[in-house]
């Protein structure tokens, strides 16, 4: 048995649907709504004659993803067909640049503590996505044996990004720090709502494993199904684990696709026989070659936002790398920064923002109203912060009205609460007075709670402390 | 009564301007030929009853997409398929106010040189019955010369223009690539398919072109073409003829094939034409090879479409693939299940450079020595077929001696060249045709110049049967 250290060795592909407004080679209407194969037409239906025609936007939109990504930018990219027979493949073959892609030779630089960590983008095609299938019946959920199969043709021909990493990727966490910044920087380039929920993001995963230091790269398998981040990471490290198995078990790794079923965790191979091994790639002859002029590639490059990777070391400078990470990834560090211009205190402001604020939209919040509820935070009663906070987006937000409620911090009120809660609650003070001071923030929650989230946070916690010296 | 064997497009037109005859009347009396004629040579797959708009009728190929009416690409595996949109070439016929007499046979998927290979039967020549009209457009030649259309369009990947229409005596033209629209035209290999008009002359070939081409949004490959010249004068003054040695010398043309292109040749001349050898040796000994890697290829990925899921032929089973196996083979015949093959392994992994890779190099080579010619001269002619029709089933069972039949069309068509067909003769009695091949675009020197020979030819283009 061998003993030594394994290294993670991860390749990531994505696949992100943009969202223009229509498909990739058709001008049916792109996204969701509609009935089923109500958005299609005969070329995305593959009728005999029907030829494609190519989406400027989505060229457009593909070039200022690879610019985002730190890309060189063909000046000549082509597409071409892979063929295989699916019943989500309506021409028995998917149009998709191939060894000319538009995008190659990028980069993405991860910030973390001890560094930036490179993920080099080996390049980003753009293809068209295949129809949904449901396949009824059968035990597999697949084609073989399904009773019979659905198709809803609506998502076919939609406009595919595919980017592919090299094998830089050597964590779940790795991979799931790569995935927020990739993500966040789509959606801010307005491309596609990136969502795995909803299949508007899609990452495969190909893994291996090697000795640490050893410069090798081993047998891969390839991971598929995996919709969140969370199990994408979950994916790698149930992956890792059996492939060390396998090898410290004397054994070989053999080149396989697996589903990864987050419920139980376990890896299902996907049945060989589905897979076609040759897909006879050839330059698409129904479409001319996508030679983007340099002033169009300039321009893009010109409509590409600061990258979220450089707005995390930029604002981490003045506030700590996590935070940063939460602000940035969470596309609220625009707001945070304003909120800090407009008077906030920058760790006040963006632990406010970071836990109180996520999924609002940040441009729809006036920095300096919130500023103003920032800086009286404490002074408040937390329900009145509470109800301020859950209206900050709303048009015309003022936080006046709320800043004139004080919060309760006279000792003389406070007092017999917080002396009746520690009564209460023999056991958590024997603790505390142990040495459990975690519990300080239970006797400030039992508190707020019986002031009806009116007391001053601070002041009762103050008020504890002392008590409980 | 109006002769439909000897009407021209251009004719028509008078008659209609000079209202002397309806639309209506021409569809009519050229469907009473269709009743009279067709029972013998199967021009066409399927006739429309209802004359639909104010101009010239017209026959259409299978191969083009009608909305409303079965296109089937002479395949069973389309049988009752109709399409819902018009092909761009039948929407611009339909605009121009032609209205279709119907659609012509053609070897199944285009595929093939004799019409033989339709899975409706085979199109008779008019000149012989017992012999081919040529292919694959052996329904719209055929249709031209019998009387049973005053003009046409087919689709040419080799030769299926040129050929039959010299085999059937009439004037057809591939144009150069890019300048009519395939959207809506079953496709056979994209990178060489081009749609062109069939004619009893040069002028109503050049009328015709000029409706169906130009531009087209639906199609990538479409570019902008100059204004169409309508072809006038009797003189070659100036025009500068290159004769191919290996085009008008390889082994396999037919003697009387090459006396009556000599002729024409030599009529040139004396029409003004400066007239002078070049050498297109690659073309003529690479074109045939490379054309069965590339076309194939491209067919093999053009006919995966065809899987029962959707439109068209569906041979039921317990599975998917097996329903996709089963509703391939009983739906495509011999040659395209020949192609596909042939196409496949092409492409295959470890053999694409070997085959498709390099054939995309040598037709590289073939465009360059096609303008290499055309800096000393302005068009280039040759026989357009080794050889006048051919009986019924003489080459049916040999796919190489049929494949040989577009031996001569076939390198320009890799060039994305235009040519045209014109009759220029007689072997035996049977048509011989005339090939003429131009830069890309020069489609009107093309027409000036077929026009001038044609008129100093004085072909009849009526079979002497039908006479």
């Amino acid at each position: 048995m061998s003993t030594h250290a394994w290294e993670p060795v991860v390749g990531l592909e994505i696949h992100v649907q943009l969202k223009t407004k229509t498909k990739m080679f058709c001008r049916c209407a792109n996204g969701f709504g509609g009935g089923e194969n109500t958005q299609t037409c005969p070329v995305c239906l593959g009728f005999p004659g029907a030829l494609p025609v190519v989406n400027r936007v989505a060229i457009e939109w593909t070039i200022k993803l690879g610019l985002a990504l730190d890309c060189e930018i063909a000046s000549h990219a082509v597409f071409a067909r892979k063929n295989y027979f699916y019943p989500d493949l309506p021409k028995g073959y998917q149009i998709s640049q191939y060894d000319l892609p538009s995008c190659i030779n990028g980069k993405v630089l991860v910030p973390t503590a001890g560094g930036d960590h490179e993920i080099g983008i080996v390049r980003a095609h753009l293809e068209e996505d295949a129809a949904k299938t449901t396949h009824v019946g059968g035990r597999t959920g697949r084609i073989g044996g399904a009773d019979y199969s659905l198709v809803d043709f609506n998502r076919g021909g939609t406009p595919l990004v595919e980017i592919v990493t090299g094998p830089d990727v050597h964590s779940s966490e790795d991979a799931r720090r790569f995935l927020q910044l990739l993500r966040q920087t789509i959606v801010e380039l307005g491309i596609s709502d990136a969502e795995m929920e909803k299949g508007t993001l899609r990452v495969d995963a190909n893994v291996s494993v090697r000795p640490v230091g050893s410069p090798e790269l081993r047998t891969r398998c390839e991971l598929k199904n995996m919709n969140s981040f969370r199990f994408v990471a979950q994916g790698i490290d149930a992956e890792v684990a059996r492939q060390i198995a396998v090898y410290e078990a004397g054994g070989d790794v053999v080149q396989e696709t697996y589903d990864f079923d987050a419920a139980t965790g376990t890896l299902t191979p996907r049945r060989s026989k589905e897979e076609a091994d040759d897909y006879r790639y050839f330059p698409e002859p129904d479409l001319v070659p996508v030679e983007p002029p340099s002033d169009l590639v300039e321009r893009l490059r010109a409509e590409v936002p600061e990258s979220p990777a450089r707005r995390i070391r930029r604002i981490e400078a003045g506030l700590d790398l996590d935070r940063a990470v939460v602000l940035v990834t969470g596309g609220l560090d625009r707001l945070w920064e304003a909120t800090v211009t407009a008077g906030a205190e920058r760790v006040a402001a963006a632990n406010v923002i970071a836990n109180r604020l996520a999924g609002v939209d940040g441009d729809s919040v006036d920095a300096a109203e919130l500023a103003r509820l920032v800086e009286a935070r404490d002074r408040i009663p937390r329900s009145t912060l509470d109800e301020a906070l859950a209206k900050v987006g709303e048009p015309g937000f003022s936080a006046e009205p709320y800043l004139a409620q004080e919060a309760v911090s006279d000792t003389a009120e406070l007092g017999p609460i917080v002396a009746r809660i520690l009564e209460a609650n023999p056991g958590q003070v024997a603790a505390y007075k142990g040495g459990k001071e975690g519990l300080l923030g239970f006797f400030v929650g039992q508190v707020m709670k019986e002031t009806g989230g009116k007391a001053n946070a601070r002041a009762v916690s103050e008020l504890v402390r002392e008590k409980l010296q | 009564m109006i002769d439909t064997l000897r009407l021209t497009a251009e004719d028509a037109i008078g008659l209609l301007e000079r209202k002397e005859v309806s639309s209506a009347e021409l569809h009519r009396a050229y469907l009473d030929a269709v009743a009279e004629r067709d029972g013998e040579l199967h021009c066409y797959l399927r006739t429309v009853e209802e004359a639909e708009g104010d101009g010239v009728p017209i026959a259409l190929k299978d191969v083009i997409s009608t909305k409303g009416v079965e296109t089937t690409a002479g395949s069973k595996i389309l049988a009752g398929y109709v399409p819902v949109f018009d092909a761009t070439v039948a929407a611009r016929c339909r605009e121009a106010g032609l209205p279709v007499l119907g659609k012509t046979n053609t070897d199944e998927f285009a595929m093939g040189s004799s019409t033989e290979n339709s899975a409706y039967g085979p199109t008779h020549n008019p000149w012989d019955p017992a012999r081919v009209p040529g292919g694959s457009g052996g329904g719209t030649a055929a249709a031209v010369s019998a009387g049973l259309a005053p003009w046409g369009l087919g689709s040419d990947t080799g030769g299926s223009i040129k050929q039959p229409s010299a085999l059937c005596g009439n004037v057809g033209l591939r144009p150069t690539y890019g300048t009519v629209s395939r959207f809506g035209v079953v496709a056979f290999a994209s990178s060489l398919d081009q749609i062109g008009p069939v004619a009893k002359n040069v002028r109503d070939c050049a009328r015709l072109y000029s409706i169906v081409s130009g531009k087209d949004p639906a199609d990538s490959t479409t570019v902008e073409v100059p204004p169409v010249e309508l072809p006038e004068g009797e003189s070659l003054e100036g025009l500068r003829i290159g004769v191919p040695r290996e085009m008008n010398e390889a082994e396999g043309i037919q003697p009387g094939v090459t006396a009556a292109v000599q002729k024409a040749i030599e009529l040139a001349r004396e029409l003004g034409a400066e007239v002078g050898e070049c050498e297109l040796p690659r073309s003529v000994e690479y074109g045939l090879a490379c054309y069965y890697l590339i076309a194939p290829a491209e067919a093999s990925s053009n006919l995966a479409r065809y899987d029962g899921v959707r439109y068209g032929l569906r041979v039921d089973a317990d599975t998917y693939y097996e329903m996709v196996e089963r509703t391939r083979d009983a739906g495509f015949g011999d040659e395209p299940k020949r192609r596909i093959m042939l196409g496949t392994y092409a492409l295959s992994a470890g053999y694409y450079d070997a085959y498709y890779g390099q054939a995309q190099k040598v037709r590289t080579l073939i465009a360059r020595e096609h303008a290499a010619a055309f800096e000393r001269f302005d068009l280039i002619v040759s026989p357009t077929s080794p050889t006048v029709a051919f009986e019924l089933g003489e080459k049916a069972a040999d796919p190489l001696a049929m494949y040989l039949s577009d031996l001569l069309t076939i390198p320009s068509c890799m060039a994305g060249l235009p040519g045209l067909n014109i009759p220029c003769g007689l072997s035996d009695g049977l048509p011989v045709g005339l090939q003429l091949i131009g830069p890309q675009l020069s489609e009107n020197t093309i027409f000036r110049a077929g026009h001038a020979l044609e008129g100093a030819l004085g072909f009849d283009p009526v079979p002497e049967r039908l006479r």
